[in-house]
C-alpha cells in the first residue's frame, strides 16, 4: 500500500497544478458564460404567434395592395415604337439607309393622339429593348476618375476603356464603350392645334439626373487635347450651348453612363413642366413626335420607342407591386386559415405531453 | 477507454466510432492523451453524450445547412441574372458585398448560433436520455436533409432574383429619373438577400442570448452603416474607382417602391419556412418539439442527485505502461461480448421501453456505484 498524496478534489478528477504560489485548479469557472447557462429568451413557434402573425400580414398586405394598384392604374402613359421595323412606318426609309458619316441627318415624323389630357408634369423617356448595358464587358468599360474632371486619367484614359481609350494617338475623353454608344437621337413633339397650327412642345433638358451625379460624380476638367469618342458627332464639350450642362456634365450624357440593370429600359429624356392654373400640360387631341434618327439599332435586333408619363409616389406605371402585394396578402389569409384548421384538428399533440420513443 | 492497452483501441476503432473517449484513472494517463476526450470519471459520460454531445451535433448540422442555404441562395441569384445579362457573368450585387457578405455580414450571427444554441437546457437533457435519438439516427442534416436545402435555396433565389425584376420594370424614382439602372438594382437584390438572411438565421436560433441578440441586430446595422459610408461622397473623392456607387443609397433607399419590394421579397421567403415548420409542429412534433413545449411550463427538474465521494483507501497512479500484444481492441469493437443476437441495424441507445413506467415518466439512471477498493491493494 503507498500512502499517497491527493485530495478530496482529486477525487473529482480534477487536477490540480502546484505551481509557486498557491494551489490552481484547472476546473473550468463556474460562470453562466462557461457553463452555457446564459439567460436566453427561447421563442417557438406556437398558435398564439403564428397564427395571428398571418392573418395580420393578409389584411394588411391587401390594402396596401389595392392602394398601390389604383395609383398604378391612374398613371397615364403613351408609348410609340418608332424603329421602323414595318414597311408601312414613317422611319422605315431612315431605319434602313443608314451610315455613319452622313451629313444630312434623317428625319421621321410619327402622329399619334392622345386620349386623355395630361395633368402636371409629364416626363419623356427615351427606351431601348435588346440592349444589353448589363453586359459585364460594358459595364467596366468606363474611367471614373476621368469622368470626374481629374486631368490625369483625362490625358491617360484607363485600361478597361480599351479599345475605346485612344484614337489617332490622341485620349478619347469620354473614353469606353459606354460613352461611345451613347444615345443621340433628337425627340420633338408638336402639337396640333384644333384649327390647325402646329405648337412646338417645350422640352426642359435639365433636372432629368441624380444630383449626386451631376454635382459629385461628374466633373468637367480643363484642357482641350483630347479627341472625342470614334462614334459621336460632336466633341463632348459641344453638346450644348449653355455651360452648365455642356463637357462631362451634361444631363444626357450623364443618364446614359447611369447603366440600365435590364436589357429592357428606359431613360429619362426631358421633362414637360407642368402649366399654371387649370390647364392639362397635354390636352387630348393629335401630336407628332419628330425623331432625327442617328442611333442604329436593327443590326441587333433592338427597338427604340418613346414614352410619355406622368408619375406618382411609387414612380411610374408599374402594376407589378401592387397585383403581387394583394396576392400574397390573399395566399397569406387563405394559408392562415388553413393553419387554424389543422392546429384545431391536431394542435394537441403537443401537449399531451407523453413523451415516448 | 482505460489504460495502455487501449491506446491502441482508440486510435483503431476512431474509423468505426464517432469519438474516443479516454478515462484517466488507475491504469495511467495513455488513453488520456490518445482520445479526443478525457475526463476522471466514468459517470461523466453520461453529461458528455446527452448534454453536450447532443447540443455539439444540433448546432454542427444547423451551422452546416444554414451556411450551405445562404452561400447557395447568394449563387443561384447570378445564375438567374445570367439570363437577362448576355451570359457575361455579370454580377447582381456590388463587388464590397460580394467581399464582405461572408466575412462580416453574416460572420458573426452564424457564430453566434454555433456557440451559444441549445433547445433544451442541460438538466432537461439529462432528464429525457430520448432527445439523444435525433444524432443517432442522422437525423438533422443528411443527403435528404442537404437535397432540401438546396431546393429552399432554389426557391429563395428565385424570389429574390424575379421579385426585384418585376418590381423594377420600366420604373422610376417618385421625380421621375432613374431608378431601374444597375447600381440601384444592385442594392435593392442586396438588401433583400441580406434581410431575408438576417431572419432565417433568427428562425433558426432556438436560444437567444444577449450575445445573440447583439450579433444579428450588430450585423444589419453594421451593413446599413458601411453601405452608407461607402457610397457616400467622402470615399468617392478619395478613392474614386473603387468606390463607384456613389448616391445609390440616398438615391434609391428614399423610395417608398423600393422598401416594399424588400418587405414583399423578405416575406414571401419567410413566410413559407415557418408555415412548413409550424404544420410539421402540429401534426408530427418530434421529442424535441414537445419537450421544448414542456419546459416552458414546466419548472427547471432537480439536478440529478450526487452522491458524496467516498474516499479511497489507495490511489496508485503509475506514470507509464506498455502492452506486448494488440490487445484486446478487436474484441471490444466487434461487439460480441454484448449482444446475444445478430446485429443488424445499430439500435437506438434507449430502446427498452416495454416497462410501463417508461411510458410516463422520464428515465432516471443511477450514477454506477463505486466499490471498495480493497480488492485492489497489492
Amino acid at each position: 500500500m503507498m500512502a499517497s498524496s491527493y485530495t478530496a478534489k482529486e477525487e473529482d478528477g480534477h487536477i490540480t497544478v502546484s505551481g509557486p504560489g498557491a494551489l490552481r485548479s484547472r476546473k473550468p469557472e463556474n460562470t453562466a458564460f462557461k457553463q452555457q447557462r446564459l439567460p436566453a429568451w427561447q421563442p417557438i413557434l406556437t398558435a398564439g404567434t403564428v397564427l395571428p402573425a398571418f392573418f395580420i400580414i393578409g389584411l394588411l398586405f391587401i390594402p396596401i395592395g389595392i392602394g398601390l394598384f389604383v395609383t398604378s392604374n391612374n398613371i397615364k402613359e403613351f408609348e410609340i415604337d418608332y424603329t421602323g421595323v414595318d414597311a408601312s412606318s414613317p422611319c422605315f426609309n431612315c431605319s434602313q439607309s443608314f451610315s455613319w458619316n452622313s451629313s444630312r441627318p434623317c428625319t421621321c415624323s410619327i402622329p399619334f393622339y392622345l386620349e386623355q389630357p395630361y395633368e402636371s408634369n409629364v416626363y419623356v423617356y427615351y427606351g431601348l429593348s435588346n440592349f444589353y448595358q448589363n453586359h459585364r464587358r460594358y459595364v467596366k468599360s468606363r474611367d471614373d476618375s476621368q469622368l470626374n474632371g481629374d486631368p490625369k486619367s483625362l490625358m491617360e484614359p484607363s485600361k478597361e476603356c480599351e479599345p475605346y481609350a485612344f484614337h489617332e494617338n490622341k485620349p478619347i475623353a469620354p473614353c469606353g464603350a459606354i460613352a461611345n454608344s451613347m444615345f443621340n437621337d433628337t425627340l420633338e413633339l408638336f402639337y396640333n392645334d384644333p384649327n390647325g397650327t402646329k405648337v412646338q412642345i417645350l422640352l426642359n433638358t435639365t433636372g432629368i439626373a441624380w444630383w449626386t451625379d451631376k454635382h459629385v460624380k461628374f466633373g468637367n476638367p480643363g484642357g482641350n487635347r483630347t479627341t472625342k469618342p470614334i462614334n459621336w458627332r460632336r466633341p463632348v464639350f459641344d453638346l450644348d450651348a449653355d455651360e452648365g450642362n455642356n463637357g462631362f456634365i451634361n444631363e444626357d450624357f450623364i443618364v446614359w453612363m447611369r447603366t440600365a440593370a435590364l436589357p429592357t429600359f428606359r431613360k429619362l429624356y426631358r421633362i414637360i413642366n407642368k402649366k399654371s392654373g387649370m390647364v392639362p400640360t397635354l390636352p387630348r387631341g393629335n401630336y407628332s413626335l419628330e425623331v432625327v434618327y442617328n442611333y442604329p439599332v436593327r443590326s441587333f435586333e433592338g427597338r427604340k420607342r418613346m414614352i410619355l408619363s406622368t408619375i406618382s409616389w411609387m414612380g411610374g406605371k408599374n402594376p407589378f407591386l401592387g397585383i403581387a402585394y394583394i396576392t400574397v396578402g390573399s395566399v397569406c389569409f387563405f394559408l392562415g386559415v388553413v393553419l387554424l384548421l389543422i392546429h384545431h384538428k391536431c394542435g394537441n399533440r403537443n401537449n399531451n405531453a407523453d413523451i415516448s420513443n | 477507454m482505460t489504460g495502455a492497452d487501449t491506446l491502441l483501441t482508440c486510435r483503431t476503432s476512431s474509423t468505426a466510432a464517432h469519438i474516443g473517449v479516454g478515462i484517466s484513472g488507475q491504469e495511467g494517463m495513455q488513453a488520456v492523451l490518445s482520445s479526443d476526450y478525457s475526463f476522471a470519471q466514468f459517470r461523466y459520460l453520461q453529461r458528455l453524450l446527452l448534454v453536450h454531445g447532443r447540443w455539439s451535433y444540433l448546432r454542427m448540422c444547423k451551422f452546416l445547412q444554414y451556411f450551405f442555404y445562404k452561400n447557395f441562395t447568394f449563387t443561384f441569384v447570378h445564375f438567374w441574372y445570367a439570363f437577362f445579362c448576355g451570359f457575361s457573368a455579370q454580377t447582381v450585387y456590388d463587388e464590397w458585398f460580394i467581399t464582405l457578405y461572408n466575412m462580416v455580414y453574416t460572420a458573426l450571427p452564424v457564430l453566434g448560433m454555433s456557440l451559444f444554441d441549445q433547445d433544451v437546457n442541460d438538466r432537461w437533457s439529462s432528464q429525457y436520455p430520448q432527445l439523444y435519438t435525433p444524432g443517432q439516427l442522422n437525423l438533422y442534416f443528411s443527403k435528404k436533409m442537404f437535397v432540401r436545402c438546396m431546393l429552399h435555396s432554389c426557391y429563395s433565389s428565385l424570389i429574390l432574383f424575379f421579385i426585384p425584376w418585376a418590381a423594377m420594370q420600366d420604373t422610376v424614382r417618385d421625380d421621375g429619373k432613374d431608378i431601374a439602372d444597375y447600381q440601384s438594382f444592385a442594392l435593392l437584390a442586396q438588401t433583400c438577400l441580406l434581410i431575408v438572411m438576417s431572419v432565417q438565421l433568427c428562425l433558426d436560433t432556438f436560444y437567444w442570448t444577449a450575445v445573440n441578440q447583439f450579433f444579428v441586430w450588430g450585423s444589419l446595422a453594421a451593413y446599413f452603416a458601411i453601405t452608407l459610408t461607402m457610397y457616400s461622397n467622402g470615399m468617392f473623392l478619395i478613392f474614386t474607382s473603387y468606390f463607384p456607387f456613389i448616391g445609390t443609397a440616398r438615391n434609391s433607399l428614399t423610395q417608398p417602391n423600393v422598401w416594399l419590394t424588400i418587405f414583399l421579397t423578405s416575406l414571401l421567403c419567410i413566410l413559407p419556412v415557418v408555415a412548413f415548420r409550424f404544420i410539421v409542429l402540429q401534426l408530427r412534433p418530434t421529442i424535441n418539439d414537445k419537450v421544448r413545449h414542456k419546459l416552458r411550463k414546466e419548472a427547471l427538474p432537480a439536478p440529478a442527485p450526487r452522491r458524496p465521494p467516498t474516499r479511497r483507501i489507495s490511489t496508485r497512479r503509475s506514470g507509464y505502461a506498455f502492452s506486448h500484444a494488440q490487445g484486446y481492441g478487436d474484441l471490444v469493437t466487434s461487439r460480441r461480448f454484448l449482444l446475444k443476437r445478430p446485429l443488424r441495424s445499430r439500435p437506438a441507445l434507449f430502446s427498452q421501453t416495454d416497462s410501463p413506467l417508461a411510458q410516463n415518466q422520464p428515465q432516471h439512471y443511477r450514477t454506477i456505484a463505486e466499490e471498495q477498493e480493497d480488492a485492489q491493494s497489492p
